[in-house]
């Protein structure tokens, strides 16, 4: 239950004890909100008085008149809109004339409530302006969240994009002043890890340019017919290469040919990010399997492989922005710590689920589930 | 005492940069331990007391270099602590250890950005060491 306070400057006693009265009882309530709305009233009966309340309680809600002894109505308002006040003021208002209509209005005032009003009205009123009100608070609270979140995530991505260069630039000056000897010989392994960490910027920038994709580019023109299992084999010839120099054996396993409704690039995305991970992570001679089967309503993608693993407490941030698990059997492996949170988030903006399953040393299990046709891609 | 006297202790999760620091620091004369991790650095100073340590800032958690900071700093309180980071460009956190309040929580004797040239690094070392 969240209170909004209500201030209402009227000078008339019998509107503001009939405002009080109407809406101490009265509550709001949306299936879209956390929680119920009530309202604390408190009444003012000039302008005057009005901007000393403000000031002390900052109210959420204004019921203004416009007809006041001393300042009129607009001047309050005018006084609100130049201080930038977070109030959501309605005038309540015998006899609007245009010319005050405009300026209440130009001065942020966004309702008229017409004297007299039933307590109906006023309660119709109130509705509005709450549901208002809880938008625009919810709209800036997650701008400011969707802010930090970008801030966030700038900020590791030039640590990570600087890292290699910094890594690049210390053997080239090794190089540069002949640290190690004369001979190129004497450099081979600078030169060795430095190739490397190009190879790692240059799958981080991909990953990103995939991510951008993601972000950006779901149309509903590019949702078609899409047969896993052909995605699948796809998949599996890209990384073959990768594969026989790792001596990894990689199979497909379909047991039914499923057809989702998808952007064929996104699937893609998912296929090849998963069956490189299953390679990169796995030991030399190990195995790795992709079976795909299915429900009337869903598709279900088993990427498995007999890998290194990951260690149960290494799950939980498996799949967030440039988590890297860093151990003994990975320090040698590149990656750019992106592309699990990738995979996740084409999935989850199909409404499938993914899920990991791993033993230390034996391997690891990603588990994928698609609905067939998603209802509603935003 | 010469240089190859010190044993210098090095933790980065930057395989790289930790292979080029120890390079540096052969070169300049210094004996060398490099530990890729907060854990392995914490293990080593359990059971040995290094002449002087550089310290990443980010390693398994963000705060890596602080917190092995305060561990060494509570066991050796004598042995001097670099942390060598390149935090505050990306960031725009910048931390510098010259008043006596920041010296008091951050409990490292210098802080350095990363990517300083081998004999800047030397140079600090010797202040650091007293040579």
């Amino acid at each position: 239950m969240a209170v909004l306070k209500v201030l209402v400057i009227d000078d008339e006693p019998g509107i503001r004890s009939g405002v009080s009265r109407i809406l101490n009882n009265f509550h709001v309530t949306y299936p879209f909100m956390d929680e119920d709305y009530t309202f604390e009233v408190t009444e003012a009966g000039t302008g005057e008085e009005g901007i000393t309340i403000l000031e002390r309680d900052m109210p959420d809600i204004m019921l203004l008149d416009n007809k006041l002894p001393g300042i009129q109505g607009v001047d309050v308002l005018e006084y609100i809109r130049k201080r930038n006040y977070d109030i959501v003021v309605a005038m309540i208002t015998s006899y609007a004339s245009l010319d005050i209509a405009v300026r209440a209005t130009r001065d942020g005032a966004i309702d008229f409530i017409p004297k007299p009003f039933t307590p109906q009205e006023l309660k119709s009123s109130i509705e509005n302006i709450t549901k208002q009100q809880y938008l625009k608070r919810i709209t800036h609270k997650m701008k400011q969240e969707g802010k930090k979140i970008r801030y966030q995530f700038l900020s590791v991505l030039s640590h990570e994009l600087k890292a290699p260069l910094n890594a690049l630039e210390g053997y080239l000056r090794m190089m540069q002043e002949k640290q190690a000897g004369d001979m190129i010989d004497d450099y081979a392994t600078p030169i060795e890890r430095s190739l490397q960490r190009i190879q790692g910027m240059r799958n981080l920038i991909m990953d990103l340019l995939d991510l951008t994709k993601i972000k950006l580019e779901v149309k509903d023109e590019k949702i078609q017919e899409v047969s896993l299992a052909e995605v699948a084999s796809g998949a599996i010839t890209t990384v073959r290469p990768y594969a026989i120099q790792m001596d990894v054996n990689v199979d497909l396993d379909v047991r039914s040919d499923v057809i989702i409704m998808a952007d064929p690039g996104d699937i893609e995305i998912v296929f090849n990010n998963l069956i490189s991970n299953a390679v990169k992570y796995n030991k030399i001679g190990g195995k790795a399997k992709i079976t795909i089967d299915g429900s009337d309503s869903e598709a279900i993608i088993i990427f498995s492989d007999t890998g290194i693993g990951i260690s149960k407490n290494d799950t939980e941030d498996l799949f967030a922005e440039f988590v890297r698990i860093k151990n003994e059997k990975t320090r040698n492996i590149t990656g750019s710590g992106l592309g699990l949170s990738i995979v996740k988030k084409v999935v989850e903006l199909y409404h499938g689920t993914i899920k990991v399953e791993s033993t230390p040393d034996v391997g690891t299990t990603f588990t994928i589930r698609l609905p067939k046709k998603p209802i509603n891609i935003t | 005492m010469k240089k190859s006297d010190y044993t210098i202790l090095i933790a980065d999760d930057d395989p790289d940069y930790l292979f080029q620091t120890v390079f540096n620091l052969e070169r300049a004369g210094y004996k060398t331990m490099a530990v890729e991790s907060q854990a392995e650095a914490e293990a080593v100073i359990a059971k040995f007391k290094p002449s002087l340590a550089i310290f990443d800032l980010m390693m398994e958690s963000d705060d890596s270099g602080f917190i092995l900071c305060y561990k060494i700093k509570r066991k050796y309180p004598e042995v001097p602590v670099i942390l060598a980071t390149a935090v505050s460009h990306e960031t725009g956190l910048s931390f510098s250890i010259d008043s006596e309040q920041e010296k008091s929580w951050i409990r490292a004797d210098r802080y350095l950005e990363k990517g300083i040239r081998a004999e800047q690094l030397d140079q600090e070392i010797m202040k650091l060491l007293k040579l």
